[in-house]
């Protein structure tokens, strides 16, 4: 079942066209991840699914009565509003005192509910906004680099309660993130975005597709393909469309891709 | 009952303390001060019109706040910021305001009552105005309280609620032409700002909630009120800016003791 479906979804921002007839949905229980460079409308692309930016061109269809949970990159708290964390959980709709206590609990930090929000460290205000979005009981879950300010066994543990709360809850996930060796073992679909969707499949496909390796193998002096070398599935899906290869089939010869691992891949492409 | 003019002075002093402190939170919580000042600037405009007009001056100066509000939330974002714009509709409005009202020359205005608010002149029907007003501010406030709360912290929490922060800004703006309409009579076009700013900026330090500053800021509103009206009556000061310095002295005591307790 569809929760969510963009259709040709154009957005932007003055003259500049952020997401370009993009066409992407989420199905129920999913874990779906967006990755795409800087400037690429990940961001956008999740704004736009919660209504927060104007569409240019396009539709949104939202299965009925969908209920969002929605974790943002950055929330910065005016220190002119007093919140504690008890009072940030109840909003917009109050909860009883024992649903806010055993949400604390199960985020991993109890004892924070009487704390003011500004006094919270990055990694228990990414908790306790996660704990926030889950009190609704979403159908789906959005997650816009909710990891960002968290150190390594910090991200590993929130992506750990990420599965864990797909599991409790069924509800689906649909995160922006760039720590791509996480998102791709934790996710069953990956969306590569660039303004529009470059290829999307499972984490292998994805991974081992030109357009996503033209990404993000620049830079990384090959170091992105360093997982997901099992290129013993089929690659009937995904991409879809014309690219040219040649210049980064040879920068990944030049850095030392395996013969075996290049011969697999010319055989796809 | 009403027949005393302190006691009347005294309802319609806290009639307009009840509904602008909780404004005044909001304010202060989404930076609106400016917005709060060039808003009640306009409604001298509104009063000029109102007179000229013979319509009800509460009428008129709610109405041009009204204006001058959306005009500011309209113009905002298209080149000038926001800063400049506010500066420039506030002073505009108030400069127009008073050279219209120098216009109406077959009746005698006291001007001052407009400018710095004239309590003691309260009559029954004014008093019926400004707690008609101030008890559908509250009662707005109230209503959408969460999800105004909601829209202040984050647009886009907002947005995945469901709750759109452009009809909850369109909410405050008209609660906040309303405040403005009331408050005239009280303390006048130049110092409703204070009204709004002051009581919620004393409250902030003892708050832990957004609820509990609301509340703390009443408490100081009426507070300001009661000790501005008996100050005036016994230095015989304009009982108008007279609450606002009793608001003015809360304050400095706020801040003062919450530096101490930091020290």
């Amino acid at each position: 079942m569809t929760l969510i479906e963009a259709r040709d979804l154009t957005v932007r921002y003055g003259g500049h066209t952020v997401l370009d007839h993009v066409d992407m949905s989420i199905d129920k229980g999913e874990i779906v991840t967006i990755v795409g460079p800087n400037g690429s409308g990940k961001s956008t692309l999740l704004r736009a699914l919660i209504g927060a930016v104007p569409v240019a061109g396009g539709q949104m269809i939202r299965a009925p009565g969908l209920s969002i949970g929605y974790v943002p990159q950055k929330l910065a708290i005016d220190p002119t509003l007093p919140m504690t964390v008890a009072r940030f959980m109840s909003l917009p709709r109050r909860q009883s005192p024992a649903d806010v206590a055993a949400a604390l609990e199960q985020a991993g930090v109890p004892d924070l509910s009487t704390r003011q929000m500004t006094d919270l460290s990055g990694g228990q205000f990414q908790r306790i906004l996660l704990a926030r979005a889950l009190l609704s009981k979403p159908d789906l879950l959005l997650l816009d680099e909710a990891t960002q300010g968290l150190d390594q066994p910090g991200s590993a543990a929130f992506y750990r309660q990420i599965e864990e709360v797909r599991r409790r809850l069924g509800c689906a996930v649909l995160m922006v993130s760039h720590e791509l060796h996480v998102v791709m073992s934790a996710s069953d679909r990956v969306i590569c975005l660039n303004g529009h969707v470059c290829c999307q499949g499972t984490p292998d496909i994805v991974a081992s597709a030109p357009e996503y390796r033209a990404l993000f193998g620049t830079g990384t002096q090959g170091a992105l393909a360093l997982y997901r070398h099992d290129h013993n599935h089929s690659h009937d899906d995904g991409c879809d469309h014309d690219h040219d290869h040649h210049s980064h089939d040879k920068r990944t010869h030049d850095t030392g891709v395996t013969p075996l691992h290049r011969a697999t891949r010319d055989k796809v492409h | 009952m009403l027949d005393d003019f302190l006691l009347r002075a005294t309802l319609a002093g806290l009639g307009v303390a009840l509904a602008a402190a909780p404004m005044g939170c909001f304010v202060v919580w989404r930076r609106m001060a400016y917005f709060g000042d060039a808003t009640a600037h306009a409604s001298i405009l509104g009063v000029a019109v109102a007179l000229a007009l013979s319509v009800s001056v509460f009428l008129g100066a709610m109405i041009m706040a009204l204006l001058m509000a959306l005009a500011v939330t309209a113009l905002s974002g298209r080149g000038y910021a926001v800063d400049t714009l506010l500066g420039v509709l506030a002073h505009s409005a108030l400069a127009f305001g008073l050279v219209a009202v120098s216009f109406l020359s077959g009746v005698r205005i006291d001007l001052m009552a407009y400018l710095f608010g004239d309590i003691l002149a309260v009559g029954k029907t004014d008093l019926a105005v400004i707690w008609g007003g101030a008890g559908l501010v509250l009662a707005l406030l109230t209503w959408r309280w969460s999800a105004l709360l909601t829209a202040t912290l984050n647009p886009d929490l907002a947005h995945a609620s469901g709750i759109d922060p452009k009809r909850e800004q369109l909410v405050l703006t008209l609660a906040l032409a309303v405040v403005v309409a009331v408050a005239i009579k009280v303390v006048g076009v130049l110092l409703i700002a204070a009204l709004l700013i002051i009581p919620a900026a004393a409250a902030r330090p003892f708050a832990r909630t957004p609820e509990g500053m609301a509340v703390i800021a009443v408490i100081t509103a009426a507070l300001s009120v009661l000790g501005g009206l008996q100050a005036s009556l016994m230095f015989d000061t304009p009982t108008g800016p007279s609450i606002v310095c009793i608001a003015a002295l809360i304050f400095a005591g706020s801040a003062l003791g919450t530096a101490l307790r930091r020290a």
